[in-house]
């Protein structure tokens, strides 16, 4: 046993609780802007965690720098924030060190595609069991107003004022390309899609990557609005239910359909198409979703939100432990003076 | 038949050949029997930063000294005694370092019509009379090589990468060693390919055999064994030293070691080697860059682990941030440095001493952390084990400062007893009443370590500037200036944790030659020899450079000059000159080399003359 088992062992006991979200409201006053989507997301974190069973003080929220990134100050869980662009690699070496612990890390799209967008590829390959929420609002809003790598060709901003002339990253295709085990897409405004979302991670064994598209109300107020509103959301969004055939539009009478690897759409109206023409989601289906993941960049394709993968693998701090334990097994524990003496030693009288 | 047996008192042997010719692997060996023997020793490798540089070329020539006596041996030796050239390249660039009347020992096979023309001789200087001040023995080092083993019907590429072994095979004749621990080692390293076992062995008696049968030496040499201190010992390069000291630590302590490391030359070694010792339940995470090396070390260290990054300059800089991040913090982590020649890429290979300042300011705004500093190979160990030690108990990073040198040489070292070592005592915070996450020890000012899964725990801290006591973000001007105060002060307090610094020599005189890291054995070489011709000079070793210790200041004082020899342009003697007001005489190099003896030595009786 080691000192932390040893020493948590004698810690005073506290009875499994029935949590409600408020027992994970921290004390300290929440400082984003008012109308910021980032309210939303922390109040569906809050919500679902109860369910999950998990004594609050074995959850870690880690962050790096940004708006989002504030996330930790407001759970009453055990939290940390880091510095910019590092919290993935942060979570690393905590989950590691600690497995038993539930590491979530919350970080933007500059955050975690630009300045971290090396760990962020990493933690992804290696899988680490770490719930990683990207908050996406294609701006950098704490250094007010840059754009982002995930603006849009062209975007004008204080630092483009005659248009970004940087193509943007798709985070789900990175996370994808990465070799992420989980890839999901929620939306600020849609709390029954995002809880759904954050369960589904928080049960996911390996890293967990969830893009939630986030209204920047200050600096790219509307980004999402065509996904999110009332009046356009159906038109434009396929929520992705694992079995099911890609169904939308305010009617639910449009489908996605594939011709060769390409998706196009098919009106369900006239009988020419019928579901059994549609795409079934499979969620294990590692083709489909590049597939899926590529229609953001597509013009005249739904966006798809939901759980685009989901997949079953080792996880990097499994491996440790299972060559701790074999080594373990094979050798003994560690023997400091069995270490100093092996090998080659001679005495001197 | 008979040969004179001459008894010597201390020897130096430089091996010296391609990279590709195995002459680390040589000398590591002769190093071994040479321990084996109970001689002391001290070894410098010396190769180039290409993994198998274009043969023949000057560039490319790999080297590897080692000095051994039947006395006290603090450096690898200012001059060699014996060359061992297997090629024109390695002759032309090892010459310089042979002493007059010193023995070479060339293959000639090596010195074929290609490789005499990218070494730039236009005539064999095995047949020009040029190395006529030298005894020189050409051998056929090659060719005998083929011949002892030709019946095995090896690749011409086996029979080349036999070859070694012969030279191996004659040093151990010359020098009296016995071949038993090396015909062992070979049985053991290559025991899945038994063809080759064969074919090394036969060499190295071959070699050995050479010595005995053949007219053309005259001589054989013993070195007998030194008189050490009593006990067991083994042979031990520095970053093996700093591996172990960081494992003992974590047994010590009872804390899991969780290194984050990302490959850099010469530091790698020392996750090589942690990575070997699961059963320690010590985990090692080789990053995917120098950022996750220090970060997730952070990460773990928050989780209640003895976090560890290592690296070398280059990646120093680049873990600078976090390091104010641990700062912040306030978490214990340990930094070392294995320092190289640079700036930039600079000299990979190369041992350099000139990131003393980088790793005492190199962070932005006022962020204090202790930094150590190893003195010898086998010394990392205990280096190591004190930075850990200081890092629990004060909860702050702490840099170790290595350099090539160290990491690479090997020298023999007295196995301490586990049961000396000095305890760690670490107390993670559990009791929820009044807990505060940025509440102070009164004597150390540590903060307490309140580990993630302990209940009633949960806090939140950050890089952000931490209001006094409760941790929680603070822009208040009063507070940040306090908290400032605050952490310089927690790291001036460790010089109250110190043992006062002594010199070697005597506690007052005309000089007191102060250095810092590597340059321990070359400066207390040239010291003692200056004292035997009566000088008045001693020798103070700093091996805590932030905070320095106590009476630092009160020795500087009782001497009539201070000397202070590094492997830089003068940074241990600027923060001497500006901690302590005085005049400081400076030697320096910045050759990618340590320091020979005699170049102190020079500039000792430069001073006092």
């Amino acid at each position: 046993m080691n000192l932390i088992d040893e020493i948590l062992k004698d810690a005073p006991k506290i009875p499994i609780q029935k949590y409600t979200a408020k027992d994970f409201q921290s004390d300290q006053d929440v400082r984003w802007c008012p109308g910021c989507g980032d309210y939303s997301i922390l109040a569906q974190v809050q919500r679902v965690l109860p369910e999950l069973n998990i004594p609050k003080h074995n959850i870690v929220f880690v962050s790096g720098i940004g708006c989002s990134s504030r996330f930790p100050y407001y759970m009453d869980t055990y939290g940390f924030h880091g510095i910019h662009g590092r919290a993935a690699a942060i979570a690393s070496g905590l989950k590691v060190a600690r497995p038993e612990l539930s590491v979530w890390v919350a970080t933007g799209d500059g955050d975690g595609l630009s300045i971290g967008g090396n760990h962020f590829i990493h933690i992804c390959r290696r899988n680490i069991d770490v719930k990683i929420i990207l908050f996406n609002n294609q701006i950098y809003g704490l250094t007010k107003g840059q754009y982002s790598p995930t603006s849009e060709f062209g975007k004008i901003t204080k630092s483009s004022p005659f248009g970004a002339p940087d193509h943007p990253f798709n985070p789900l295709l990175v996370a994808l390309g990465a070799e992420a085990s989980f890839v999901a897409r929620g939306l600020d405004r849609d709390p029954k899609l995002l809880q759904n979302i954050i369960r589904r991670a928080a049960e996911h064994k390996g890293t967990a990557f969830m893009e939630m598209y986030q209204n920047c109300n200050v600096f790219n107020d509307g980004a999402f609005f065509q996904f999110t509103e009332k009046e356009t959301k159906d038109d434009n969004i396929v929520v992705l239910e694992n079995g099911k055939p890609m169904i939308f539009g305010k009617e639910k009478d449009k489908g996605l359909k594939l011709e060769g690897f390409t998706p196009v759409v098919v009106s369900l109206k006239d009988s020419k198409y019928s579901i059994n023409d549609l795409i079934i989601h499979n969620e294990k289906d590692t083709m489909l979703s590049f597939i899926l993941a590529r229609m953001s960049n597509l013009p005249g394709l739904p966006r798809p939100v939901g759980v685009v993968y989901a997949v079953e693998r080792q996880t990097y701090e499994g491996e440790v432990m299972k060559q701790i334990d074999a080594s373990i097994n094979k050798q003994g524990v560690g023997d400091l003076e069995k270490l100093l003496t092996h090998g080659e030693t001679w005495v001197i009288k | 038949m008979a040969k004179d047996l001459k008894k010597l008192d201390e020897v130096t042997i430089r091996f010296a050949g391609d990279s590709g010719d195995g002459m680390q692997l040589t000398g590591s060996q002769f190093t071994t029997t040479t321990a084996l023997l109970g001689n002391d020793l001290s070894t410098l490798p010396d190769y180039p930063a290409e993994i198998r540089a274009p043969a023949g070329t000057l560039f490319g020539v790999s080297g590897f000294q080692i000095h051994f006596g039947s006395k006290e041996i603090s450096t690898p030796g200012d001059a060699c005694d014996v060359l061992v050239a297997m090629n024109p390249a390695a002759l032309k660039v090892n010459l310089r370092s042979l002493r007059d009347g010193g023995i070479i020992i060339a293959n000639r096979d090596g010195f074929n019509d290609k490789n005499l023309k990218l070494a730039g001789y236009e005539i064999n200087p095995l047949d020009d009379g040029s190395l006529d001040k030298f005894q020189l023995h050409s051998v056929d080092i090659t060719k005998l090589t083929t011949i002892a083993i030709q019946d095995l019907n090896l690749t011409t590429k086996i029979v080349e990468r036999s070859k070694n072994f012969f030279s191996l095979g004659m040093m151990y004749w010359m020098y009296s060693r016995p071949i038993e621990s090396s015909v062992k080692w070979i049985q053991e390293k290559f025991k899945k390919n038994p063809e080759i076992v064969e074919a090394n062995i036969r060499v190295l008696k071959a070699g050995y055999n050479y010595g005995e049968t053949t007219e053309i030496f005259h001589a054989r040499y013993e070195v007998r064994a030194a008189d050490l201190y009593p006990g067991r010992y083994r042979s031990i390069t520095g970053n093996e030293a700093t591996a172990w000291g960081l494992l003992a630590a974590s047994a010590k302590s009872g804390l899991d070691l969780f290194l984050g490391s990302y490959p850099i030359t010469p530091a790698s070694e020392i996750l090589h080697e942690l990575s070997h010792h699961k059963n320690f339940r010590v985990k090692t995470f080789q990053a995917e860059d120098e950022i996750a090396g220090i970060t997730s070390a952070i990460g773990a260290s928050y989780g209640g682990a003895i976090g560890v990054t290592t690296t070398s300059g280059p990646g120093l800089a680049l873990k600078t941030e976090a390091m104010g991040l641990a700062v912040m913090l306030e978490l214990p982590l340990v930094i070392v440095n294995v320092q190289r020649g640079g700036p930039s890429t600079g000299l990979p290979t190369k041992t350099e001493q000139a990131d003393l300042l980088q790793a005492v300011h190199g962070r932005n705004s006022e962020a204090p952390i202790p930094v150590l500093a190893a003195c010898t190979p086998a010394g990392c160990f205990d280096a190591a084990y004190d930075a850990v030690r200081i890092a629990l108990k004060y909860m702050t990073p702490v840099i170790l400062l290595s350099d090539g040198y160290l990491a690479n040489g090997a020298e023999p070292w007295l196995i301490p007893d586990v049961k000396s070592l000095q305890d760690i005592d670490v107390k993670f915070r559990t009791d929820p009443k009044n807990f505060f996450p940025y509440s102070r020890d009164e004597k150390t000012l540590a903060r307490p370590w309140a580990i993630p899964g302990t209940p009633g725990l949960e806090h939140r801290i950050g890089g952000l500037e931490k209001e006094h006591i409760t941790g929680n973000v603070s822009y208040d001007a009063d507070n940040h200036e306090f908290m400032v105060n605050l952490r310089q002060q927690k790291v001036d307090g460790i010089a109250n944790d110190l043992p006062l610094a002594k010199t070697e020599g005597d506690d007052k005189g005309d000089l007191l030659v102060v250095g810092w890291g590597g340059t321990y054995g070359a400066i207390k070489t040239a010291v003692e020899k200056k004292r035997k011709e009566g000088k008045s000079v001693s020798h103070l070793h700093l091996k805590y450079i932030n905070p320095f210790q106590k009476n630092i200041g009160d020795i500087l004082k009782n001497f009539k000059y201070i000397l202070v020899p590094e492997l830089n342009l003068g940074q241990l003697s600027q923060l001497l000159q500006a901690k302590y007001l005085i005049p400081v005489r400076k030697l320096n190099k910045v050759q990618g080399l340590p320091f020979k003896a005699n170049e102190i030595e020079a500039k000792i009786d430069e001073i006092l003359k």
